[in-house]
């Protein structure tokens, strides 16, 4: 694990429509440290706030409490230092993808000229160069990810927070896009942290693996993926990951479905 | 450096070749679909033109009251000083000159129609970004934005007098309302995702409004501004049926007063299809700007 800090969260809690009758604590006191350059999974039960802990580093929303920090600044906003790419389509579809990958420097007032020069590179890097002039609805959804990551990367993002970017795409991108995102990762230095309901994806992809408690969200574990890259997708190790990760997982979503049916059982008796 | 998609710059060369062969039946088998609708509209109109004829031969009608399609269409070379609209508006071109009047009447509904847009997207657009705004007037906008175009035409005579301006007016009073609401509503309808995008790329509110927000929302505003062309239509007409004494709704008028039922019907007839034409119209410049959103639709 690299020795600078990129990421931080000091006892961060979320609560959704607090004070109100449909209030949800959607992470609670959450402790975590991403170094720079390291690549971080975090998985969890579907629910357990792996998303709004990504718009939360991404500075879209603030916590309820506690303090997040990149490079010790607290986070406060959005910056283009973090970019953010979602899991639904984000490019904007009146652009031509050349446009959607200089969206950023657009804003910053960089002349026309330069950033479509700029941008061309970065479609260059994630191979879609001969697609500049395309517009969203013209690529696939492989493609399309990955102008959204070209995008994060020309606005000069250090840090990639990824909200289970290929969860739409079919089995076989899926792997394509997989590999293709550690060649970047691998070729720049970024630090990453990329929420996924996959198991295999994040024994592929992860440094670490965080795992999160169903809801309220909290860290359960972190397992360090200490396998060689690139990695193969069969073999002993492998397993072995993915099978501590699975039983981990199965754990926590039996311990929170029977908690869910308590609860709904009082609720039942109440009424 | 991304060795496995290497693969896919050498399939592209067959790319075109297929999208070229494609784009070409898609285009004959669009020509065909055109080429029926086409005979279907003739028969369609057809049929009303032959039952009217007929009716007119035999003597069911009263061909003064309801003269048959020959004789009304006939007007145009027999009638052409009435057709010429009386106040302010020169004579253009040949003898025809009806179509000092089309061009009367389709340049007050887009002139109106134009600076209805901007005016209701630009009202709109304030009050979606400042809430203060959006409370103070919303409510009054919406009192006032189903009240029709023809209801505004008393106060637009008396306000603007008899002239272009007034006509004008009722159009843009008859839309600016509803756009302003259909404003708001399409930007609160604007995907998250796209705010939240482009805030993650660092834009600031007033560039969200513009590169994002906007943008995102004209598809919504076109279709309303279409859906609304024709009541505008009518309430340019019926403004220059009682008081604007020049354009297509003038001819029908003349007609009436005159008791030469060929010119109001001659005017009808125009209006009917001066204004089917000003909706294709607006759809094909809709489907050239809008591109984007009919691909996306598929």
């Amino acid at each position: 694990m690299a020795a600078v800090t990129a990421l931080e969260c000091r006892g961060v809690t979320k609560v959704w429509g607090e004070s109100t009758d449909r209030e949800v604590v959607a992470l609670q006191g959450i402790d975590l440290v991403v170094g720079d350059g390291e690549f971080v999974v975090v998985i969890g039960p579907s629910g357990c706030g792996k998303s709004t802990l990504l718009k939360l580093l991404a500075g879209l929303e603030t916590p309820t409490a506690g303090q997040l920090l990149h490079r010790g600044q607290v986070i406060s906003e959005p910056d283009v230092d973090r970019s953010l790419i979602f899991q639904q389509p984000s490019l904007y579809p009146w652009l031509s993808a050349l446009d959607n990958v200089a969206f950023g420097l657009k804003l910053r007032g960089v002349p026309r000229a330069e950033r479509h020069l700029q941008a061309e590179e970065f479609l260059r890097q994630v191979g879609l160069r001969e697609f500049a002039r395309k517009h969203p609805h013209e690529l696939s959804g492989g493609m399309q990810q990955r102008v959204a990551i070209a995008r994060a990367l020309c606005v000069g993002a250090d840090t990639l927070l990824m909200d289970e970017p290929f969860a739409a795409l079919d089995v076989q991108t899926r792997y394509q896009m997989q590999a293709f995102l550690l060649d970047i990762w691998h070729g720049t230095g970024k630090t990453a942290v990329f929420v996924t309901h996959h198991i295999d994806e994040a024994v592929y992809l992860a440094d670490r693996v965080v795992v999160l408690t169903a809801r309220p969200g909290r860290v359960l574990d972190s397992v360090t993926i200490d396998m060689p890259r690139p990695r193969s997708v069969v073999g002993e190790a492998f397993e072995r990951y993915r099978a501590t990760l699975v039983e981990r997982l199965r754990a926590e979503v039996a311990r929170a479905f029977q908690e869910q049916e308590l609860v709904e059982m009082l609720d039942t008796r109440i009424k | 450096m991304i060795e496995g998609l290497q693969a896919q710059p050498a399939a592209a060369p067959a790319l075109p070749a297929t999208t070229a062969s494609r784009a070409r039946a898609r285009s004959s088998a669009r020509i065909r679909g055109v080429l029926v609708a086409g005979v279907w509209w003739v028969l369609s109109i057809g049929l009303v033109v032959v039952a009217w004829e007929a009716a007119a031969a035999l003597h069911l009608i009263d061909p003064v009251i309801l003269p048959p399609p020959h004789e009304f269409i006939g007007e145009i070379r027999n009638q052409a000083q009435f057709l010429m609209p009386a106040v302010g508006v020169e004579r253009t071109g040949a003898n025809f000159v009806a179509l000092t009047a089309i061009v009367a009447s389709v340049q007050r509904v887009l002139i109106g129609l134009f600076l209805a847009f901007v005016a209701g997207v630009l009202t709109g657009s304030v009050a979606f970004s400042f809430a203060i705004v959006r409370k103070l007037t919303l409510p009054t906008v919406t009192l006032l934005a189903p009240i029709a175009p023809v209801a505004w035409i008393p106060l637009a005579i008396v306000a603007f007098g008899v002239g272009d301006w007034s006509a004008i007016f009722v159009v843009f009073v008859g839309i600016y309302f509803t756009l302003t609401l259909a404003t708001v509503k399409a930007m609160t309808n604007v995907d998250p995702v796209y705010v939240e995008a482009a805030r993650v790329l660092g834009a600031r509110r007033g560039q969200i409004m513009r590169h994002v927000v906007l943008p995102a929302a004209i598809p919504a505003l076109f279709d309303l501004v279409r859906m609304n062309l024709f009541g505008a239509w009518m309430g340019v007409l019926a403004a220059e049926m009682v008081g604007v004494n020049t354009g297509l709704g003038a001819i029908v008028m003349v007609g009436r007063s005159m008791m030469n039922m060929n010119l109001t019907f001659l005017g009808m007839a125009m209006i009917g299809l001066v204004g089917y034409l000003l909706d294709a119209a607006f759809g094909l410049v809709q489907r050239r700007v809008l591109w984007w959103r009919r691909a996306t639709e598929l």
